[in-house]
């Protein structure tokens, strides 16, 4: 691993130890609204009216940025994390089946894999959402059902080239029965690209979960996600940029970790493999 | 010939799945439209009679024929908001979707692939080293966020400090308010107001396809005809024209093909942030509204733009490369 990959590393550890300790230790409550007039608003590195000092300022209502952003990283690696570990859980079984038995099964899940290829994600992202209620559990449902399709291609390109490979003649001559083969012998040799697309993919989800949040079909208030603190600051943009642009910055960096250590991992997993162009938000 | 229409074939079965799905995804949501149409108070006689009149109260397959019957005609349903066909409200905000987009794209694919170039050529250096480490920062920020630091910068930083007058661009909108304009004067306005928007649309998509571009390079520039071409004696500017870049097309138009969804989607946020009237705002007000046939109409649109620039870079990638022939 290289120093920056172990870095981007050390930076999610941190980031999520912070997530997990200050809300809980911080001397003001990231939910409360208190003393609104004497502390909304006071730009970063200021004191407010009553003394206390905000690092990264406060918002509207005088709550201090910094710790919202802190109770918000919990959701956002959470269902980062989440959606696309479910994402990958699907992928992993579409393609494994298909690519394995092939034949009508393949042919019908390869259509279905293909068709919704063909939505950029967020659109089908934005469908799904809207149509159902918004909240973290429908996130993370939507990224896994809008998220699975690259893995699937990947692992079933995989599991079709391992088919062929004398291993699985060995084990089938054994006396193994096809699920065994596939779950025992072949995938656990087919996950190198999975894996590699989960770690890509995390960055990817909490983008995209942040997207939705932003525009109101995502985590909804009071609980803070990133994504909805930056919707809430957007029309403070001229005023307090700091209300919106604070969260954007903890976004864009834990994305960078992810991505970092995504492509260490390619690196030493998946060979020489072109990283796919992701959707965003 | 056989091959292109077979092509052409497939596209359209697929075009044809994306219009099952989307019929499927509105129909498994729980509730419809005349729930949410209807006010609170209305009896349920009302409820009924507005069901007949969307036609929700026919069985799930005639439904689902005549959406499929109406996509072919090219009737797309009433727009529940604006009481108007959704082909015209879509008719009306795609061409500013499509010149903002295509112009993003164009920009996008210019600054990535001479940047991707660039960085391949330099491999190792400082400069290298650098411009990823901007690629990958910018590919790694939500593009609404972006959008709106750049209003912050051209609003607030623009007065903090003090910007000179042609640099304080317009951040909201396609024209200004109350414009008066015409002809050259109203030209040079929409331009000032799409600079901001199609700057953040190309900056991440540039990211994006440099990171491609530097790769397929490296991936070229290792190849036997280079080294080859290079034992020769061939200067390296006609290496890099030549033998490099000639072999680079195919996997630029697969890129072209790539980059479209991104683009799409960007504008999206995009749009919304910039106020520009287009497909991403009519999709974010549509689904702010709950207004089903725009939302259902407007990601057809966008399928098919993905679908159709995959079909071209096919044909293209086909007529340009004898060997898939």
């Amino acid at each position: 691993m290289t120093t920056v990959a172990r870095g981007a590393l050390a930076a999610l550890v941190v980031l999520a130890l912070l997530a997990i300790l200050v809300p809980e230790l911080a001397s003001v409550d990231p939910l409360a609204i208190d003393d609104v007039l004497g502390a909304r608003l006071v730009a970063p590195f200021a004191r407010d009216a009553a003394g206390a000092w905000h690092l990264m300022g406060t918002d509207r209502f005088g709550r201090d940025i910094l710790v919202r952003m802190l109770l918000a990283a919990r959701i956002s690696l959470a269902v980062g994390i989440g959606g696309s570990l479910l994402a990958t859980g699907v992928g992993i079984v579409v393609g494994a089946v298909s690519g394995w038995w092939r034949g009508t099964t393949d042919r019908i899940a390869m259509a279905i894999t293909d068709a919704l290829l063909a939505i950029p994600r967020l659109v089908l992202l934005l469908l799904c959402a809207a149509l159902w209620r918004p909240g973290a559990m429908t996130v993370v449902i939507v990224l896994a059902l809008t998220g699975w399709m690259s893995v699937a291609r990947l692992v079933r390109a995989e599991v079709q080239a391992l088919a062929a490979r004398a291993f699985v003649d060995g084990a089938r001559a054994s006396g193994a029965t096809e699920w065994h083969t596939l779950w025992r012998h072949v995938l656990p040799n087919a996950l190198g690209p999975a894996i590699v697309a989960l770690t890509l993919g995390v960055g990817n989800a909490m983008l995209l979960e942040s997207g939705l949040a932003f525009l109101g079909l995502g985590v909804q208030p009071p609980t803070p996600s990133w994504g909805n603190m930056i919707a809430g600051g957007r029309d403070l943009i001229v005023i307090a940029p700091w209300v919106a642009l604070a969260p954007g910055l903890a976004l864009v960096a834990t994305v960078l970790a992810c991505t970092v250590l995504g492509d260490a991992l390619r690196d030493r997993l998946a060979g020489e493999h072109v990283r796919p162009l992701g959707e965003r938000a | 010939m056989r091959v292109l229409i077979h092509r052409g074939a497939e596209s359209l079965l697929l075009f044809w799945l994306v219009v099952s799905l989307t019929f499927l995804l509105a129909h498994l949501a729980p509730g419809d439209a005349a729930d949410l149409l209807v006010s609170p108070s209305a009896s349920p006689e009302e409820v009924t009679s507005l069901r007949r009149t969307l036609g929700l109260d026919a069985s799930l397959p005639v439904q689902y024929v005549r959406w499929v019957g109406g996509v072919l005609r090219g009737d797309l349903g009433e727009s529940f908001a604006l009481r108007e066909p959704v082909v015209r409200v879509i008719a009306r905000a795609l061409p500013i979707s499509l010149a903002l987009g295509l112009t993003s794209l164009v920009l996008t694919f210019v600054v990535g692939v001479s940047v991707g170039l660039f960085q391949a050529a330099r491999r190792g250096h400082w400069q290298d080293r650098v411009l990823t480490g901007i690629g990958i920062t910018i590919f790694a920020a939500p593009s609404y966020w972006l959008a709106l630091a750049l209003v912050a910068l051209f609003t607030t930083g623009a007065s903090w400090w003090g910007f000179p007058d042609w640099l304080r661009l317009p951040a909201f909108g396609i024209r200004s308010p109350a414009s008066t304009a015409a002809g050259w004067d109203a030209a040079r306005e929409v331009i000032r107001h799409a600079l901001l928007p199609v700057t953040v649309l190309a900056a991440i998509g540039a990211a994006g396809i440099a990171r491609y571009a530097r790769a397929a390079a490296l991936d070229l520039a290792g190849s036997d005809w280079v080294r080859t071409a290079r034992a020769k004696g061939v200067v390296e500017r006609r290496v890099m024209g030549r033998h490099l870049l000639a072999n680079a097309v195919p996997p630029l138009v697969v890129l072209f093909a790539l980059s479209v969804p991104g683009v799409v989607a960007g504008s999206v946020f995009v749009e919304g942030i910039f106020a520009w009237p287009g497909m991403g705002r009519l999709m974010l007000a549509a689904i702010a509204a709950r207004d089903y046939p725009v939302v259902m109409g407007a990601t057809l649109v966008y399928a098919a733009l993905v679908i159709i620039a995959n079909g071209l870079a096919d044909m293209t990638l086909y007529l340009l490369d004898p060997r898939r022939r």
